[in-house]
């Protein structure tokens, strides 16, 4: 594992993208297959159950190390992550040197076994382990156990790594990594195989991703170059269509197929060979329901009769990936239209807009009547662009600026919230991937909501500091505001006016949430005003 | 058993000897254990310090000060009471005082380490009924490494920023530390500058006869002079100042203790972290009190109650000996120690 800890050394003590990929470069260079399928597999953020508990954790450092539980938990008072604290408790080299295993026998010998194993024998596993490798390995060890581990690379950026190892372009290398896999030399050896695309029957495409319009719309030139959609307030998905099978991604990469069978129909009837992109929405009588009606689908892994009709669903397709089994994605998006235009199939065609900015202005704002969040505005002669690539897609949005951020703090509320976890504080990514807060929230959730969030605070607490709480990172809302600033009294360096809970994001991982300096980028790009509300 | 010294609000007093060690308000007579700021004060009638330590306290206190130094391990009487200096291990010049009266010996460490370092003499034990111990770094948690492994690394960074073509910003104590650091690294990588505040430091110490590699003032060079192969130590007081701009690219990296915990250097946010203390950790500090043979401890600067409450639960007579430092985060504790 020495190599893998030199290597998150290297990661985490820079904050420059460059070096980072650099540094896995010179990893998965001289990886084995299996160690560099593990490595890719924590560096982007995936990660085993945990299966230990972390008071049992505690109490065999502190024995481990001689010392006392409570002095354990000065320790951890000061150091303030339990990995840590156990690593450093132990000393910096192995009591008991032993020769380095490789990445892959750690995960598959030593911690993946952990889970089936009793307490007694968890116990002496692991505090073996801490005997036999130095603070370094040590640390990384008790990281992948306890499920904490992270540092400060993307998916994004591993791939780009790959990349430049394997010469395989980087959308290839995404487009194979989507969806579930397991980490294997099998895997990997697929993964950077001249032509590899065999097994990837299920696999959706990298999904396109919008940015939101910071400029005065008339600087996006004639608006007869660009295709002009709703924006539909929805679950974005792929219905993949192949070899007489369906299935259905969510933008989260995740397979939802069972969760939503009226698409999986929709799918079946697709000719072979075909990959849709668009929205499920909650559709009745010809219009969207609201987005609320939807989440009652979303948090279920199986659909009883009545959920289906009382919120039935449908897919609006904006966009086709693949057709006859052809990857369309390199043409201009005005082909893909029309070869879309053409298909069959029980889904809904986005419908589209022309006119000049300002009749469409005009109709953006009654976009709250039909449903809809504003508009998309997609380059007619582009290609479907990968990950986040600028300029192609824009969101026109009607409402007040929003971020998905992750709930870390509550605190008690006042009044008629006295007893209940009402009053949040939320994070968003800072760019070596730690959450950072930047704004309070009070309001926007309705009581039965609260009462949710107030039991999930009760039973995730990590830390009490007086009324506050700390809890895992684990909810997602969208919170809306008026405006935003740099600010230098704020952690965060940004400060948000106004800021309230638009709504909870039971669809979205903490891991999707929004990342600070995009959201400082919208400064940067439009100091004067905030948007309208 | 009688109190030697005690606790007043101008610093350790020694009633029978009428003298005071590191005093933090104006006294008459002051035994300094060396010369970093929150040890060595300004506007004492008279200093008494251990004769290596003398030019340093000397730049600290001023030039008119009166300072007298004495060798290590020879004995002073002032009123009866005898005071011996012993090597602390912490810096140029720093010493443990051993009071003897009535033939209880109390020994105060001041700040201490028992690793060897080429600057400074090594920490010698000294056998006390009371040993009045510093406890900056009294956690568990703090274990140093061999400080060759630690240079190694430096070196490592150092020759990493040269290949990238920037400048190598090290930062730790003006006093000390950075003089250490000299001694430590390999100086052939590359051409070494200092910020003003260390420079005169080194001249103390080569005057002391210790081998320091050369090193330039960066004030005195050419202000196109190209950094980018070279190692620039600095205070971490320099740190984002405009003195920082004439390097062009950089990288930065702090030379402490409290580097030992991820989240102290990424608040700091330094690009590298090194973990090089002048104090003691854990295991020496619980070396040395059971070598000093004390029967009892008194814990000052640092993880007070929580090295009391440790050192009863092995039996020991401990407690707290309170100091105005007590009311400061350990963390600030270290870092207005130096400028």
């Amino acid at each position: 594992m020495n190599e893998f800890a030199a290597l998150y050394a290297a990661i985490d003590s820079t904050t420059k993208t460059n070096e980072k990929v650099a540094a896995m470069v010179e990893y998965f260079r001289s990886a084995s297959p299996d160690d560099a399928a593990w490595a890719m597999y924590f560096l982007s953020g995936r990660r085993p159950k945990r299966a230990v508990n972390t008071t049992k954790l505690q109490s065999w450092a502190a024995e481990s190390a001689g010392i006392a539980p409570w002095l354990f938990g000065e320790c951890y008072d000061a150091v303030g992550d339990l990995a840590e604290t156990i690593t450093l408790v132990l000393g910096v080299s192995a009591t008991i040197p032993t020769p380095d295993r490789s990445l892959a026998e750690w995960v598959i010998d030593v911690m993946l076994p952990l889970a089936q194993k009793s307490e007694a024998e968890q116990r002496e596993v692991i505090t073996l382990a801490w005997a036999q490798i130095p603070a370094l390995p040590r640390f990384l060890f008790n990281k992948l156990i306890t499920g904490g581990f992270r540092v400060g690379v993307s998916q994004d950026l591993v791939q780009r790594a790959l990349a430049e190892v394997t010469g395989i372009p980087a959308a290839v290398l995404s487009h194979r990594m989507m969806g579930t896999w397991s980490p294997s030399s099998e895997f990997f050896l697929d993964l950077i195989a001249a032509d590899g695309d065999q097994q990837l029957l299920s696999h959706p495409y990298p999904f396109a991703l919008a940015h939101p319009l910071e400029t005065d719309i008339e600087r996006l030139g004639d608006p007869g170059e660009w295709q002009i959609e709703w924006k539909w307030d929805g679950i974005r998905a792929q219905v993949v269509r192949r070899e007489g099978e369906s299935f259905v991604w969510s933008r989260g990469e995740e397979l939802i197929t069972d969760r939503f069978p009226e698409i999986r129909e929709i799918g079946d009837q697709l000719p072979d060979g075909t990959v849709l992109d668009g929205e499920i929405v909650a559709w009745r009588e010809g219009a969207p329901m609201p987005f609320a009606e939807l989440q009652k689908r979303i948090g279920r892994k199986t659909v009883g009769k009545k959920l289906l009709t009382d919120v039935p669903v449908t897919i609006i397709a904006f966009d086709i990936l693949e057709q006859s089994g052809r990857d369309l994605r390199a043409l201009p998006l005005r082909d893909r239209r029309s070869i879309l235009e053409s298909v069959r199939g029980e889904f809904i065609l986005a419908p589209v807009h022309v006119g000049t900015w300002e009749q469409l202005a005009e109709i953006r704002l009654t976009t709250r009547e039909s449903g809809t969040e504003g508009f998309m505005l997609k380059r007619l002669d582009s290609p479907y662009p990968t990950g986040r690539k600028r300029g192609i897609w824009w969101k026109w949005k009607t409402e007040p600026m929003t971020v998905d951020a992750v709930l870390v703090y509550a605190q008690r509320g006042s009044g008629r919230r006295a007893s209940l976890y009402s009053d949040y504080t939320f994070a968003i990514w800072d760019e070596t991937r730690n959450l950072v807060p930047f704004a309070k929230a009070y309001s926007g959730l309705d009581d039965d909501e609260m009462r949710r969030v107030d039991a999930f605070v009760r039973q995730n607490t990590l830390e009490k500091f007086g009324p506050v709480r700390t809890v895992t990172p684990t909810l997602v809302m969208e919170l809306a505001f008026e405006g935003i600033q740099l600010s230098k009294r704020h952690k965060s360096g940004i400060a948000v006016r106004f800021p309230r809970i638009a709504r909870w994001r039971h669809d979205k991982t903490p891991e999707q949430a929004d990342r600070l300096v995009e959201i400082k980028q919208k400064i940067r790009v439009s100091p004067e005003k905030p948007l309208e509300n | 058993m009688a109190e030697v010294l005690k606790s007043t609000d101008r610093g350790l007093y020694c009633e029978a000897g009428d003298f005071y060690i590191d005093p933090w308000r104006p006294v008459d007579r002051a035994v300094i254990t060396h010369a970093h700021s929150d040890h060595a004060r300004w506007g004492m009638g008279s200093y008494l310090t251990a004769d290596r330590g003398v030019n340093v306290l000397r730049r600290r206190v001023g030039e008119e000060a009166k300072i007298r130094g004495i060798p290590y391990g020879t004995t002073e009487t002032v009123n009866g009471v005898r005071v011996t200096l012993y090597p602390a291990g912490h810096i140029l010049g720093s010493a443990q005082v051993l009071v003897e009266q009535n033939g209880e010996r109390w020994v105060v460490s001041g700040d201490y380490k028992t690793e060897s370092d080429p600057t400074c003499d090594s920490f010698e034990p000294v056998p006390c009924h009371v040993f009045i111990t510093e406890c900056t770094f009294g956690l568990p948690i703090y274990h140093w490494r061999p400080d060759g492994e630690v240079f190694s690394e430096i070196n490592a960074w150092w020759t990493a920023n040269q290949a990238a073509g920037r400048a190598s910003l090290l930062m730790g104590y003006a006093l000390g530390k950075c003089q250490r650091a000299l001694a430590g690294i390999n100086s052939e990588i590359g051409p070494i500058c200092v910020h003003g505040s260390i420079q005169p430091f080194n001249d103390n110490y080569r005057e002391a006869g210790i081998a320091l590699p050369a090193t330039y003032r960066v004030g005195d060079l050419d202000r196109n002079f190209d950094y980018s192969r070279a190692l620039i130590l600095a205070p971490p007081s320099a740190e984002g100042t405009t003195w920082t701009r004439r390097f062009g690219a950089y990288s930065t990296a702090f030379m402490s203790g409290w580097m030992s915990i991820r989240g102290a250097r990424r608040r700091r946010s330094v690009d590298r972290g090194f973990v090089l203390s002048d104090h003691v950790d854990w295991p020496s500090l619980l070396a040395t009190i059971a070598a000093s043979g004390a029967e009892r401890v008194l814990a000052t600067h640092g993880h007070t109650a929580t090295l009391v409450r440790h050192l009863r639960e092995l039996g020991m007579d401990a407690d707290v000996l309170g100091t105005p430092w007590e009311e400061r985060d350990a963390v600030e504790t270290e870092e207005i120690a130096e400028p």
